[in-house]
């Protein structure tokens, strides 16, 4: 945070150019009830360095990814960033949160928006992507109060339970209020059975809802489930990972309707858990119901190419009530971090990083099923997360692994009471075999004089 | 078709009750404010639509513009080449730029709705 001034001949600057004599007579009007009568109870100023020394202290509790080795994955993933996408993501032309108020006015903005848009189409094999959105799960949310706009005769609103449960939450947070009736598929074997699908989907459902690869790491399969749902005139949408589409079939080609994604793994880093970066890409027939900004390109009056917002009229500051959305925060910085991302990768650079998440997860799979008591939690092909059930409590163990410098992966029972000895890890591009073998090893002594006492 | 003969909506609305059919457009004043129209929503025939609630949308590049029903009813017909191409709300909006086809609730009327005598004296306060 930058240094703000506040000393006091700055008040009285302040209050001499507002016209009040004292702080006292600025704050005379708030109710005496409301005021508190006692100085407020922080420690005495410190200087500069102190302050410095302070906060790197505070900075040392915490345990980053580049602390700990780390496993966990969930949404959000060590995935290597190049440095290229800091240097032009850190440019000052660039640097702010913000898509510009007066857009057209930044055309670099825009042709970097426009070349995200660009990049997602490819990557998704959808026709029409989005200048991004809050996040993965309000993406989600977002796809189905565009369902229900595609169509509004519709109310069931089918969502597999190994769909993220946090962005099932903001599912649920979204809906309470709308005409839509949410309803959870089960998913007891670690993915959406498509009989079960069958069984569920009627003429009144709008939209199913999958996550592919889904939380457990398994794959589902889509193919089979999108023509389920498409049968019945259901929209198919597919929440994905974009780092798997080096190696998987694009959202396109199996048919999704629309493709929402968490983008962080996109040259984002972990940081402060979120928000990063929402994907949202459609087919062509629904441009006209897709939330948030799209970006077009067209020619200026001496014909040279120019970026433009498309489809405005559709905003809110310009149809309030009936715009496609009002919650449909974007994320430029973001969004222009993996647009860099994925031109510094390109498809080649995408699939290998994509293959060695795959081997590297199945190489320590492999490893941790070696250790006794230890199994994987469902029989499914998994990406680069998979789920393991461990015999004993997970929390306690987590807290000492993690002295031994592992963050070993996310506790499901946090979301699932059934998987309460269940253990979700991620491995990425970045981990070593040597890091591999660690965990293994270490998790070997935490369940060894356990299993010998039983 | 004689424009003394269609009733016309503050909402800048034709509609003409012929038997129990109502059809529905937008008038020639409507399609010089939107200036290019791009594309148009409509309902499906069998939808219900009610007097005073919004059938379907005009989107010119200008704006999105709801469109509103002069009488309760079902969607008996659409006017389904316009989907693709609106350019005949343009070229002849009280003739080849219809939009939908209504069966009017039995007892109605657009008794409520403006000659066009009185929806031209609002044309010309509008623009004042």
């Amino acid at each position: 945070m930058s240094y703000v001034l506040n000393t006091g001949p700055d008040q009285k600057a302040m209050l001499d150019k507002i016209g009040a004599r004292s702080l006292e007579e600025l704050f005379a009007f708030i109710p005496p009830e409301l005021r508190l009568k006692r100085p407020v109870q922080v420690p005495a100023a410190l200087c500069e360095i102190e302050l410095q020394q302070h906060m790197s202290e505070l900075a040392k509790v915490n345990r980053s990814a580049d602390d700990a080795v780390c496993f966990l994955g969930g949404g959000s993933y060590d995935h290597f960033i190049p440095a290229v996408v800091d240097a032009i993501a850190g440019r000052s032309e660039f640097y702010t949160a913000y898509t510009p108020y007066q857009a057209e006015a930044s055309q670099g903005s825009l042709q970097a928006f426009f070349e995200y848009q660009t990049l997602i189409c490819q990557l998704t094999g959808m026709d029409v992507a989005n200048a991004s959105l809050y996040d993965g799960g309000s993406a989600v949310a977002e796809s189905v109060l565009m369902a229900l706009s595609i169509n509004p005769k519709r109310t069931k609103v089918l969502v597999a339970e190994s769909v993220h449960p946090e962005y099932r939450q903001t599912l649920t947070t979204y809906q309470k209020n709308l005409s839509t009736q949410p309803v959870t598929l089960p998913t007891p074997d670690g993915f959406l059975d498509p009989d079960a699908l069958k069984k569920a989907m009627d003429d009144d459902t709008l939209c199913v809802i999958v996550q592919h690869p889904n939380f457990f790491g398994c794959l589902e399969d889509v193919e089979q489930l999108a023509k389920i749902c498409h049968e019945r005139g259901g929209l198919f949408i597919v929440s994905f990972d974009p780092i798997s589409l080096g190696i998987l079939k694009r959202p396109g080609q199996y048919g999704a309707d629309i493709a929402v994604a968490e983008g962080q793994s996109l040259g984002n880093p972990m940081v402060y858990g979120g928000p990063y970066l929402g994907i949202m890409a459609c087919r062509e027939e629904f441009v006209r119901k897709i939330p948030g900004r799209l970006v077009g390109q067209t020619t200026d009056r001496n014909g040279k190419r120019c970026w433009v917002l498309t489809l405005q009229t559709r905003e809110q500051h310009i149809r309030r009530e009936k715009a496609t959305s009002n919650i449909c925060t974007n994320q430029g910085l973001f969004a222009l971090r993996a647009a860099a991302y994925m031109a510094a990768l390109g498809p080649q650079g995408l699939k290998e990083t994509a293959s060695l998440c795959l081997r590297k997860a199945h190489y320590l799979a492999e490893q941790l099923q070696q250790i006794p008591g230890v199994s994987l939690r469902f029989r499914r092909p998994f990406f680069k997360e998979f789920t393991i059930q461990l015999p004993g409590g997970v929390p306690g163990m987590l807290t000492r692994i993690l002295q031994k410098g592992y963050h070993a992966g996310l506790h499901l029972g946090r979301w699932y009471p059934s998987l309460g000895n269940c253990l979700s890890l991620a491995v990425t591009e970045k981990r070593t075999r040597q890091e591999m073998d660690g965990l293994a090893t270490a998790l070997t002594a935490e369940w060894k004089g356990k299993i010998i006492a039983e | 078709m004689d424009l003394k003969k269609l009733r016309y909506a503050p909402t800048h609305e034709w509609a003409i009750l012929e038997g129990d059919t109502c059809t529905v457009g937008i008038t020639k004043y409507a399609v010089e404010q939107l200036t290019d129209v791009v594309y148009i929503e409509l309902p499906d025939v069998g939808d219900n639509v009610f007097a005073g609630d919004s059938f379907g949308e005009i989107e010119s590049v200008k704006a999105v513009s709801d469109l509103y029903s002069p009488v309760n009813g079902e969607i008996i017909a659409i006017n389904e080449p316009l989907i693709s191409d609106p350019s005949a709300i343009t070229k002849d909006p009280y003739g080849k730029g219809w939009m939908i086809k209504i069966k009017a609730e039995r007892g109605s009327n657009l008794n409520k709705m403006l000659s066009l005598e009185q929806y031209e004296k609002q044309i010309a306060s509008d623009n004042h």
